[in-house]
């Protein structure tokens, strides 16, 4: 499932924009593919980060993946909620953000997925 | 190249997200791995292990042969029991460890870890001269069942007249028709659990594997892949080749002394096991658990307080159902003891954990 209205990463990471800010998490495709989840190892509030650069870690009952910026931003909130209910991304990846940043590039949202070519995106990687 | 066990198709068919596991096709997951593992630990799990390997060792010197490959005493069996056992090279590595299985004095059969087939039926031809024994690798021609679980016995008694409860821990029996299938079945597993190892005829496999689902549906039966497999396993103590056992590891440092007995006739590897027993280990298994938050996995570096490297992850998880994170390394021997205090390098941060016992679940085996 993709969800309308958000922006997406090709390493399965969303950005739901509100002004100069964001929310972002992973896509359900990717919590799918990492299956149970039982660590989310959030980013340090106020860190500054360059797009494409790892922000944090989850990892699921087999493996570890690192996830990573969608564009270049500061670490204004983190969802703690995830350190004691990691399984939340399970349950619903778009609801369930990771953190909130601010965007201090916006030119970079140009080069994200809309819901459609993310769609076609899968879809290729689904057919390798 | 490749290779697909005979459940190749069942897999795909329920489903199985297939991966590649030491050169075979085989599924990690059907619905996800915590699901899958407390199946087996409520009731029970179906579990595709055909890509195992089966040899067959017979002969006049069988006994003897085998005896000689192996750490642990074979001439201790009695006709089908099975034993389980280390097998050392001359260095006092593993090659591989297996289960021995007795038909009789003349003829066992061994069944080995997938990845290791080749190199295990070459060492032991390689070891044969002085044998009169004839070895058949006959890996192609069985698929191999695992229903593990504590509804197993109750699940394959649907489907059998043989009285399952006659095959104790760890003892076989090679005459047990399931349905229409022929099969060798054994009181045997790889989850801590109650359960059974089912040996078929290749083409039989994809047979016997469906009608077994079926007949455990009533009783929650689900299907497993390697992912439980591997947590199963992990949780209850149980040691993987290639993690825990590899080359250059002696049993003895893997914490396997109970299977390695040093007072018998002579074996391959027993000098320097002696030797190593009578001088001291320098390195020893030991559970861990960690104190600070993450996963420790397989391969990352074990570290005194000062950032000295001590030794290394062999297994490492987040248990399903758990919050604990814990996991098994290979260190110092001076770090053996437990509640001593050991880091584990995360992505290059040293995260506390204190040694702890590997077995992190008390196995429930009917003896």
């Amino acid at each position: 499932m993709v969800k309308e209205g958000l922006l997406y990463a090709k390493s399965h990471e969303w950005i739901e924009v509100d002004g100069k800010e964001g929310k972002v998490g992973i896509s359900d495709y990717a919590q799918h593919l990492l299956g149970d989840i039982v660590f989310v190892e959030l980013p340090e509030e106020d860190a500054e980060i360059d797009k494409e650069d790892s922000f944090g870690v989850v990892e699921s009952v087999k493996a570890a993946s690192d996830v990573y910026m969608p564009v270049t931003g500061k670490i204004i909130e983190i969802n703690e909620e995830l350190e004691d209910e990691p399984e939340l991304l399970n349950k619903d990846a778009y609801k369930n953000f990771i953190m909130k940043i601010e965007i201090l590039d916006e030119s970079q949202l140009d080069d994200l997925l809309t819901k459609e070519q993310y769609e076609a995106y899968i879809e290729t990687i689904e057919h390798e | 190249m490749i290779k697909r066990t005979p459940l190749y198709e069942t897999h795909v068919k329920y489903n199985g997200k297939i991966v590649d596991f030491a050169g075979w096709e085989l599924p990690i997951q059907y619905q996800g791995i915590k699901e899958e593992h407390e199946a087996v630990r409520e009731d029970a799990g179906i579990f595709d292990v055909s890509h195992m390997g089966e040899i067959f060792v017979e002969g006049k010197d069988s006994e003897k042969f085998v005896d000689y490959l192996v750490t642990n005493d074979v001439t201790a069996l009695v006709d089908n029991q099975v034993l389980y056992s280390p097998m050392c090279n001359e260095a006092g590595g593993v090659v591989d460890d297996l289960l021995v299985y007795r038909y009789n004095k003349e003829k066992y059969l061994l069944v080995v870890n997938a990845g290791n087939i080749d190199k295990d039926f070459n060492w032991m031809s390689s070891q044969a001269d002085n044998f009169d024994v004839k070895l058949r690798n006959e890996s192609d021609a069985y698929g191999d069942v695992a229903l593990q679980g504590p509804k197993a016995q109750e699940i394959l008694q649907q489907l059998t007249s043989f009285t399952l409860q006659e095959i104790k821990f760890f003892y076989f029996s090679e005459e047990v028709m399931i349905g229409e299938y022929p099969c060798i079945v054994s009181r045997t597993g790889y989850t801590g659990e109650d359960g059974f190892e089912i040996y078929v005829k290749a083409e039989d496999t994809a047979g016997l594997f469906e009608l077994i689902y079926k007949a455990g549906k009533k009783f929650n039966l689900q299907l497993a892949g390697l992912g439980a497999r591997d947590t199963l396993r992990f949780e209850a103590g149980l040691p993987l080749y290639g993690n825990e056992l590899g080359d250059t590891v002696s049993p003895l440092e893997s914490s396997l002394g109970f299977f390695v007995k040093l007072d018998r006739n002579d074996f391959i590897g027993k000098d320097v096991l002696v030797k190593q027993k009578a001088e001291g280990l320098s390195r020893k298994l030991v559970g861990f658990e960690l104190i600070g938050k993450g996963i420790a996995r397989h391969g990352y570096e074990v570290c005194s307080e000062d950032g000295k490297v001590i030794g290394e992850v062999t297994t490492g998880y987040q248990l399903p159902g758990t919050k604990k994170s814990v996991g098994v390394a290979l260190v110092d021997i001076e770090y053996k003891s437990l509640e001593t205090q050991i880091f584990v390098k995360l992505r290059n941060k040293l995260i506390e954990a204190k040694v702890a016992k590997k077995s992190f679940y008390n196995k429930k085996y009917k003896k």
